[in-house]
């Protein structure tokens, strides 16, 4: 069907790009890697067509097609057919990845055009890509976790695309084994529903899901299992740290993998996962307790960043946290809304950020940027445009979003509400601060580096355009009800979130509760901006007023020292684990004992070899002995 | 046959022994080539005598065809074995078998 090709497209990108790199030339390797996307593209509108006019007979119950590939694997009872599903979670999962790839393939082109991977790197995206797509339609939980694991890896090669570089690579085995800490849960959650369920696909779990009680102790397990593994993949406390040090790959892989991709694979698992999330309140608590952590967390520590792609990386991680509170407080819909407006404009920022990098020579650091926005003016407005949607200005789609978040989470509990909206001004502070320190004021860099500045070319600022439309418009996507058109997103997703609104989970607010909250947060996130102005919109650094930064302010500027805790709690841990596994058992005693027995034949030999001392009288007494000694024994026995 | 019968078989036995241990004694102490096989010789005539003995008095006549086939084996090893005298004393000039002590460690 359509969605093979879909699939396909890539994996033959990758295949093509990755066999013959070094011959094809660059053109051509680029023409093969972003049109393998916008096939692919192409496929997924023709495809979500095709689900919207097909008669409902041929659906199963919820809209949804399931269809399998092949028998994959067969153990005694376990059967794992290959199979994939189709329903509007995975249509819109498909258009979001693969429009936004298409983008970002297509800066890509410009942005890589000096670098001698080029085709590799096509190759590496279009892998990616792949298995992205194969995670979002996949039929059950093996499948997915092909996906998931592959775009793991994916992110490894990326992150460490350059790969002469060992901080680079180092970052990169960083993210790996942080998200194989997440997989061991993923895993052990997939052995337990085996167990528990008998089927590993989506459809006959989740019917049977259905029929158990809420808050049944396994389901809790599974649930929170998984959620590890979506900690992992999505870089949530505690296992976020990766994120930021991956901003040492390429910026179009930060921007597909690290923002709008990859990154969202555990927010769409934990959507996927629905049915059985809905039966477990405990991990859904834990989960948005863990989300609105992050969220916040990660926004203080943006705050404090000097770096801009950093910046953008920690603001990743609070979006995310953002998600994954929705999710915890039922508003699934608006989890993935805010996933998709979070693709534009996180996409949009990062490859803007990528255009700033570029035309600045390399640099990164925005105390050296200032007023960009007279030599970069698409570039700026397109920056513009995603700080304002990330903010959550109206009527951008930041803000429809968000918002739809914050008022799902109010209703779950207005503590969780008030740090939700916290983190939500600190965004809106530190989006601004990165926007007026780069953007505005008096250039802070060298000459040299004024001299370099251009805006970039085309094929760089039409991915810019496109997504800055996007993130404007994308609120039409699920306007609120009280606009008078109805929430179409909301509408489109209910066949598959339906086990949510049917149950009691999310709670529905009054609408002036609504109007009040929204004004409230509106009003601050104003405030916000207005205070960003003040110090930064001159362009300077704030001088420093606090004669000694105080305490907390100098752990903020580290990043709390978490890597430094991992480091001492687990690393080193581990390092005197495996060094007493080595110089221990594995030199002193295993290879003792294996020497020892070869050392141990090679004396009893020499010991032994003077027994042949050549003397042919001495060889006949010996013999005559041995016949007396058969002789003896032959009596005996 | 009766004559054979009045001499009682343990003499037969002690005199065979006799011979072998002589025999065996010889083969141990003796450095001479010639004489070790001539001692193997006489074990080997020893062993015919006794079978023959034992033959006449169980009236069985197997050990005396058996006496045959000894013969037989102990000729064919005697030419073998002095072709390999024979050999040894033209690459060293001496039937000493002390002097055969190279293949050792």
């Amino acid at each position: 069907m359509i969605l093979l090709i879909i699939l396909m497209l890539p994996l033959a990108g990758f295949l093509v790009l990755g066999g013959g790199f070094r011959s094809i030339p660059k053109r051509v390797g680029a023409v093969i890697g972003t049109n393998t996307i916008l096939g692919a593209f192409l496929l997924s509108i023709a495809l979500f067509y095709f689900h919207q006019h097909l008669s409902p007979s041929m659906h199963q119950p919820k809209g949804s097609f399931v269809f399998s590939l092949f028998e994959w694997i067969q153990a005694g009872n376990l059967r794992i057919p290959f199979e994939f599903i189709v329903d509007p979670l995975t249509l819109l999962m498909l258009l979001v990845v693969t429009g936004v790839g298409y983008l970002i393939h297509l800066y890509s082109v410009g942005y890589m055009n000096d670098d001698p991977g080029f085709n590799r790197f096509f190759a590496y995206m279009n892998l990616f890509v792949f298995f992205m797509l194969l995670l979002v339609t996949a039929g059950s939980f093996p499948i997915m976790f092909i996906g998931w694991e592959g775009v793991g890896l994916c992110s490894y090669l990326l992150i460490g695309f350059w790969f002469r570089n060992q901080e680079y690579n180092n970052a990169a085995k960083k993210a790996f084994i942080m998200n194989r800490i997440g997989d061991l849960g993923f895993l052990v959650g997939m052995f337990l529903i085996y167990t528990t369920f008998g089927s590993l696909s989506f459809l006959p779990v989740f019917a049977k899901a259905g029929a158990m009680p809420a808050g049944t102790p396994v389901l809790t397990a599974i649930t929170l299992l998984l959620f590890v593994g979506a900690v992992g993949k999505s870089a949530q406390i505690p296992l976020y740290t990766w994120l930021p040090d991956a901003m040492a790959g390429p910026t179009p892989v930060s921007a597909l993998i690290h923002a709008a991709t990859m990154v969202t694979a555990g927010v769409y698992m934990v959507a996927r996962s629905g049915a059985l999330y809905a039966l477990a309140p405990f991990t859904l608590t834990v989960i948005a307790v863990t989300g609105i952590a992050t969220a916040l967390f990660a926004a203080v520590i943006a705050l404090f960043q000097n770096d801009i792609k950093k910046i953008l990386a920690y603001s990743t991680i609070s979006q995310l946290g953002y998600m994954f509170a929705a999710l915890g407080a039922g508003g699934f819909t608006g989890a993935v809304f805010h996933l998709t407006t979070h693709a534009f404009f996180k996409a949009l920022l990062f490859l803007g950020a990528g255009s700033v990098i570029h035309a600045m020579g390399g640099e990164q650091d925005i105390r050296r940027m200032g007023g960009l926005r007279k030599k970069m003016p698409i570039t700026a407005f397109t920056f513009l445009a995603g700080t304002l949607a990330l903010a959550g200005l109206p009527p951008l789609s930041g803000f429809f979003s968000k918002d739809e978040i914050l008022l799902a989470l109010f209703g779950r509990s207005p503590l969780m509400w008030g740090f939700a909206a916290a983190g939500a001004l600190l965004s809106a502070l530190y989006m601004f601060r990165m926007l007026f320190l780069a953007f505005f004021g008096r250039f802070r860099g060298t000459d040299e580096q004024d001299h370099h500045l251009h805006e970039s070319p085309g094929v760089m600022t039409f991915p810019l355009v496109i997504l800055a439309l996007a993130a404007v418009a994308g609120g039409l996507l699920n306007l609120p009800g009280w606009t008078g058109t109805e929430g179409k997103l909301a509408g489109f997703l209910d066949p598959v979130f339906s086990v949510f609104t049917s149950s009691s989970v999310t709670h529905h607010l009054s609408p002036s509760t609504e109007w009040i909250l929204m004004g409230v947060t509106l009003a601050a996130i104003v405030a916000m901006i207005a205070i960003a102005w003040r110090r930064y919109g001159r362009g300077e650094e704030e001088p420093a007023t606090e004669v000694t930064p105080g305490a907390l302010r100098r752990l903020a500027e580290e990043k709390f020292r978490i890597d430094e805790l991992y480091d001492r709690v687990v690393i080193r841990l581990l390092l005197w684990l495996s060094r007493f596994l080595h110089d221990t058992i594995d030199r002193r005693g295993i290879d003792r004992a294996v020497n020892g027995a070869g050392a141990a034949v090679v004396r009893a030999g020499n010991t032994f070899r003077f027994i042949q001392t050549g003397n042919v009288g001495f060889y006949m007494f010996i013999m005559i002995l041995g016949i007396l000694a058969i002789l003896v024994t032959n009596i005996l026995l | 046959m009766s004559t054979l019968t009045t001499i009682p078989i343990e003499q037969y036995l002690i005199f065979c022994s006799a011979l072998f241990c002589i025999g065996v004694i010889g083969v141990l102490i003796k450095r001479n080539a010639l004489v070790i096989l001539m001692s193997i010789e006489l074990m080997i005539n020893s062993i015919n005598l006794l079978l023959a003995a034992f033959s006449a008095y169980s009236g069985d006549p197997a050990g005396q065809i058996f006496v045959f086939f000894i013969m037989v084996v102990a000729a064919a090893e005697v030419a073998i074995g002095l072709s390999i005298v024979v050999l040894i004393y033209r690459t060293t000039h001496s039937i000493d078998i002390d002097v055969l002590n190279k293949l050792k460690w």
